[in-house]
């Protein structure tokens, strides 16, 4: 078993194992040496492969749109970009999540009417997250926080809408964890803000686990050291 | 259900951590690594510079991934914010950092192009072509494009195929294994013999120092 754990180390470094394998690969690396060491020259190559592919320039505006966003995210707030693509799916799709939401989250519907700048804020949030993780994800509910967790369909890629987080103190890092049974892995760090500004999460999400959120010291941590400040609830 | 007090009062702070601040043409002078720290210091600027060293092959790369101009600007925005939101996990220690930002890109551009194909229900298409690279290329991208097609090209054939469709195809091991019609560890392999060949390759031909 564990022979065949080392030899994920090339297809992990070519992002070529599925969601499972990925998940199991990373586990295993957090306790062998060897892997560590194998995988950083690993890296080092398939990194390299990058620069073969160098072709057109991107837009300008892509540099501008990132560091908006950046900025934003800073400050607490979300920009919604218009999609040149599923302009009009991301449209009714957000009007689908909202109503989910106002079905099933009657109180935090009614809270967010009291302000519409957070309303604003929650709705693009919940529009960029939906461009992260696609069209049709499943919201589910925040147990502690205003907020709502979206799975894509058939499960995989989640983003995290978490409202009214102060923002970390120097030194410190909000990290997100996917828990599995009694087994939290790091899912991504952020940076809190007033707003509710969409985490992608660097996991997935499987049927069942359920996402929390830890205070932690800055560059994140392998296990959670803090107390969940934010927890989804189960599916 | 949502709002408990528990979360809201959480740490009142100064309404920005706003790090040293670096000028713009101070940024240009850092190094990679130590402009990722500054990143992590949220400086705004050092992610511009960041964007300006990076934005380029991470643009060539999710295209050629992704072959579709808006899918591969939302994976590059993305990356980029992943790293703005997580450069202080990065440890110089461990990778260079442009092999750390890139890393994001790939992930991402992957993932996404998993879910296209998801989405659409379709199987991956063949190996992606090569791309025309644009005019006004810089002197130093172009070379370090050039040592790294060289030393794909002096891989042994089944080794740079099985590179070549994970990396720029995003296909899983077991997706390769049933395209080439191998056993998963021929792949696993080929894979591995490969990256370590090109590995030493690219040291050989001053890929660093590029």
């Amino acid at each position: 078993m564990s022979s065949e754990l080392h030899e994920l180390v090339a297809p992990y470094a070519l992002d070529a194992l599925d969601a499972d394998e990925r998940d199991r690969f990373e586990r295993h690396l957090a306790e062998c040496e060897r892997c560590s060491a194998q995988l950083a020259d690993l890296q080092e190559a398939a990194g390299a492969l990058a620069f073969a592919a160098e072709g057109p320039d991107p837009p300008a505006s892509l540099r501008d749109r990132i560091l908006e966003t950046a900025r934003a995210e800073s400050a607490g707030k979300v920009i919604a970009f218009p999609r040149r693509r599923w302009a009009l799916p991301a449209v009714a799709t957000v009007a689908a999540a909202a109503a989910c939401l106002a079905v099933g989250l009657g109180i935090w519907a009614t809270s967010l009417s009291r302000s519409l700048d957070r309303e604003r804020s929650a709705k693009d949030s919940y529009a960029r997250a939906i461009e992260l993780v696609g069209e049709g994800a499943q919201v589910r509910p925040l147990a502690n926080a205003e907020g709502g967790l979206l799975v894509a369909r058939g499960g995989g890629d989640a983003a995290l809408v978490v409202c009214g987080l102060s923002p970390a103190p120097p030194g410190k890092t909000y990290e997100a964890w996917v828990i599995e049974g009694k087994t939290p892995r790091p899912a991504g760090l952020f940076r809190g803000g007033a707003g509710c500004p969409p985490v992608l999460l660097d996991r997935d999400v499987p049927a069942g686990a359920i996402v929390a959120v830890t205070l932690e010291p800055k560059g994140g941590v392998q296990k959670p050291t803090g107390p969940i400040l934010v927890r989804s609830e189960a599916a | 259900m949502c709002a408990t007090p528990g979360v809201m009062p959480l740490l009142r702070l100064r309404p920005a951590e706003r790090g040293r601040k670096i000028l713009r043409r101070d940024a240009a002078q850092l190094s990679d690594e130590a402009l990722l720290e500054a990143v992590a210091d949220a400086d705004e600027q050092a992610l511009g510079e960041l964007y300006d060293r990076f934005g380029r092959p991470a643009y060539g790369l999710a295209l050629r991934i992704l072959r579709d101009a808006a899918l591969a600007e939302d994976a590059v925005q993305e990356a980029f914010l992943q790293v703005w939101r997580g450069a202080g996990g990065y440890r110089p220690e461990r990778a260079k950092a442009s092999t750390w930002v890139l890393t994001f890109v790939h992930r991402r551009a992957v993932d996404l192009v998993r879910r296209e194909e998801r989405r659409r229900g379709e199987p991956a298409e063949s190996l992606p072509e090569q791309l025309t690279p644009g005019a006004d290329e810089a002197a130093i991208t172009r070379s370090r494009r050039e040592i790294v097609q060289d030393a794909l090209s002096r891989l042994p054939a089944d080794q740079r195929e099985a590179i070549q469709l994970a990396y720029y195809g995003g296909l899983t091991q077991t997706e390769l294994a049933e395209r080439l019609n191998q056993p998963l560890g021929t792949i696993k392999s080929r894979m591995f013999t490969g990256l370590q060949r090109l590995q030493t390759l690219l040291v050989e031909s001053g890929f660093e120092r590029a």
